[in-house]
């Protein structure tokens, strides 16, 4: 099996997608000869020319609303927003339509289109290309909204989603589409959206994440270990619908919880996830239930200092696990 | 105030200089059953919308979205395109497009009710959102020009898969000014795509009068800044309707791209049953208006032309009442939507899923 990074997944999956279906096809801004900004289209362009792969005019809502309106009649389109930052002004489109159409019209008409769109921040890209947009999204029943956080899920989740009825928001971390790499199968396979992962098992307290998070938590973790702590790590990888089950169970295993995530703190998605445990397994916990996240300022700032600060990384979520051993 | 307009002469009008003669609906081919066909939905969809009136005024119905002075836009654009095979994205006031399209007095007054088998939404929608899939109706919501989005789609769609397939997409012209519509008639434009827009512009946004609306006081101009025709067209004139909108049709068919079309009427009743009007405009306005409104302008032109007598007209007219009556009665003891249905259709279900290809 191939070592490959996320950004390479994600293109394979995408392509083979492309070669399997001549229904799906590709619409965002610079995803022509460009490749895409970050370059998931690369070649794309060459290989199944103009009419799959749509350089959008500059028109976030439209490159949205005409998914919405191609899936209708019977396409496979995946939409690309450059970044999560900018697909605000198709938000109307995404939460107002394509989450609403199947349950607003019975049942009679469904919108299967994937919205992909990198989000995240700790790579200077300041206050409007480091956005976490996935408690936005997840708060919206009707669009199935996910993070893989390693190639392997990457490919697997977007082929799910690409097959899948309904509109899949699919969120790529810009931190982790170079940085994160690993074996990736060479043909078709898929992993099921929906399902979270228990990715490193351990029996002192658990820690929750997804996307970059995770492996920070992940490198706290080891840490961890090397005192004598161990740590479970579950990859939420589908923000919504919410796996609670496997969170639950873990939790249940472990009587503690440790919840990251880089969004702002208040109503970001690990609210959710905590409460969801609060509600459940509050009876099996031996501690608060911790959150490590972004703080609640507006958006992440260009220079390093406040940049650092903002972001969640290995040694704060290490101790804030060190603060959780010790109830 | 800007409402009064006199309707341009389009760009079809080549052929009606040469054949002056002619009565117009011998020019567009049309004979004695068709025109009393569109005689049937226009005055169909007006008797309709009177009976939501009139069941909303008894507490009956919540909410009535009216399509009164719209009738011959509607009529002459249905009549235009293919029915089953064109895709419609119509818009709340666009009852008189569904009805010509297939959808019956039962299933309206279904939707008014907002019982359980209505199609468009099964009960879950306001009325006049509209959509059906059998008909390729697609399902509309309450956010203004949303629609023009998903039109440039299915539009797309159709391209990229060879379909001979045109999509009409309406709004009014206060959908206009929202960037939906931009950016879907700049997509249009740039991929030559087989859809027609339609702007009836029937003078007001709910209060907002066209001078506040539209800068420059033209939609049709705008289409020159997509690379599209803009046609502007007498909204009251069912048979002028239907000539732009056959030209339009032909246009995306052979591959020449999108047309904007303006079709100016005045909306004779309340933005809706939740409006005011006599706080922004007066009654003589309204009067001024009703003088030339679509329905005894086409009557006058069915029997100044002979196709009809006023005795056959008259038997539409009770063909008409007794359906209405019949759609209100038997729609008011349909059953409503199940509670327990709240949650159904979020997502595919696993069977819908595992069928799924």
């Amino acid at each position: 099996m191939a070592v490959k990074t996320m950004i390479e997944a994600i293109r394979d999956g995408l392509r083979e997608e492309m070669e399997r279906d001549d229904r799906v096809f590709v619409m965002g801004e610079d995803v022509g000869p460009r490749g895409g900004v970050f370059g998931v289209t690369d070649g794309f362009f060459k290989q199944f020319g103009p009419t799959r792969v749509i350089d959008a005019p500059l028109a976030e809502s439209v490159i949205a609303g005409a998914a919405i309106g191609a899936a209708i009649n019977g396409m496979r389109p995946v939409a690309e927003m450059q970044f999560a930052d900018f697909s605000h002004p198709a938000m109307d489109q995404i939460m107002n339509e394509a989450a609403k159409i199947r349950y607003r019209s019975n049942g009679a008409f469904n919108v299967p289109m994937v919205v992909r769109m990198p989000y995240g921040g700790g790579i200077h890209g300041a206050l409007y290309h480091s956005q976490s947009v996935e408690a936005l999204y997840g708060h919206i029943p009707g669009l199935t909204v996910v993070i893989p956080s390693n190639p392997y899920d990457a490919k697997g989740m977007l082929k799910a989603a690409i097959r899948d009825p309904d509109p899949v928001i699919f969120l790529e971390h810009k931190g982790a589409y170079r940085l994160i790499r690993g074996e990736v199968p060479d043909g078709d396979y898929t992993v099921p959206l929906g399902k979270a992962a228990v990715v490193r098992e351990g029996s002192d307290m658990t820690a929750i994440a997804y996307g970059m998070m995770l492996h920070h938590c992940l490198k706290a973790a080891e840490e961890m270990a090397s005192a004598g702590v161990q740590v479970e790590v579950v990859d939420v990888r589908t923000i919504s619908p919410l796996d609670r089950d496997t969170i639950i169970e873990s939790v249940k295993k472990t009587g503690k919880a440790l919840v990251v995530y880089e969004d702002n703190r208040s109503g970001g998605w690990g609210a959710e996830i905590s409460a969801s445990i609060a509600e459940a397994a509050i009876e099996y916990l031996d501690g608060p239930i911790l959150r490590v996240t972004g703080p609640d300022v507006p958006a992440m700032p260009y220079n390093h200092a406040q940049e650092e600060f903002f972001m969640p990384n290995p040694e704060k979520i290490l101790s804030a696990m060190r603060e959780l051993a010790a109830y | 105030m800007a409402t009064s307009t006199k309707p341009k002469v389009d760009s079809n009008s080549r052929r009606s200089k040469t054949s002056a003669s002619k009565p117009k609906h011998e020019e567009l081919g049309l004979g004695k059953e068709q025109l009393l066909d569109m005689w049937y939905y226009m005055l169909l969809a007006r008797s309709l919308d009177e009976r939501m009136w009139l069941l909303n005024r008894q507490g009956k119905a919540p909410f009535v979205i009216s399509c009164q002075g719209h009738e011959a836009i509607q009529i002459g654009v249905s009549f235009a395109l293919e029915r089953g095979k064109d895709w419609f994205l119509p818009y709340y006031r666009d009852l008189g497009v569904c009805l010509a399209l297939g959808v019956t007095p039962r299933e309206t007054m279904l939707q008014h009710f907002a019982k359980k088998d209505d199609p468009s939404s099964g009960g879950r929608q306001m009325p006049g959102h509209y959509g059906y899939r059998k008909l390729k109706i697609v399902t509309g919501s309450s956010p203004v020009a949303t629609q023009f989005c998903h039109a440039v789609g299915v539009a797309l769609a159709s391209k990229l898969k060879g379909a001979d397939e045109v999509t009409l997409v309406s709004g009014g012209e206060g959908a206009t000014s929202k960037g939906d519509w931009h950016e879907a008639m700049n997509l249009a434009g740039i991929h030559n795509l087989p859809v027609i827009f339609l702007i009836e512009n029937n003078q007001y946004a709910i209060s907002v009068p066209v001078p506040m609306q539209v800068a420059g006081g033209s939609v049709a101009a705008r289409g020159a800044g997509y690379g599209m025709p803009g046609v502007e067209v007498d909204g009251t004139d069912v048979l002028a309707v239907y000539e732009v909108a056959l030209e339009a049709a032909r246009r995306a068919r052979a591959g020449e791209g999108p047309t904007l079309i303006e079709a100016k009427t005045y909306r004779l009743t309340a933005h809706s049953s939740d409006d005011n009007d006599r706080t922004y405009r007066g009654r003589d306005e309204i009067e001024l208006w009703r003088a030339k409104e679509p329905i005894p302008k086409f009557r006058q032109y069915l029997l100044d032309s002979g196709i009809a007598t006023e005795e056959e007209l008259s038997e539409v007219k009770q063909r008409i009442d007794a359906e209405v009556n019949d759609a209100t009665d038997w729609a008011e003891t349909q059953p409503v939507p199940s509670a327990d249905d709240t949650l159904k259709h979020v997502f595919a279900t696993p069977e819908e899923k595992a069928q799924w290809r």
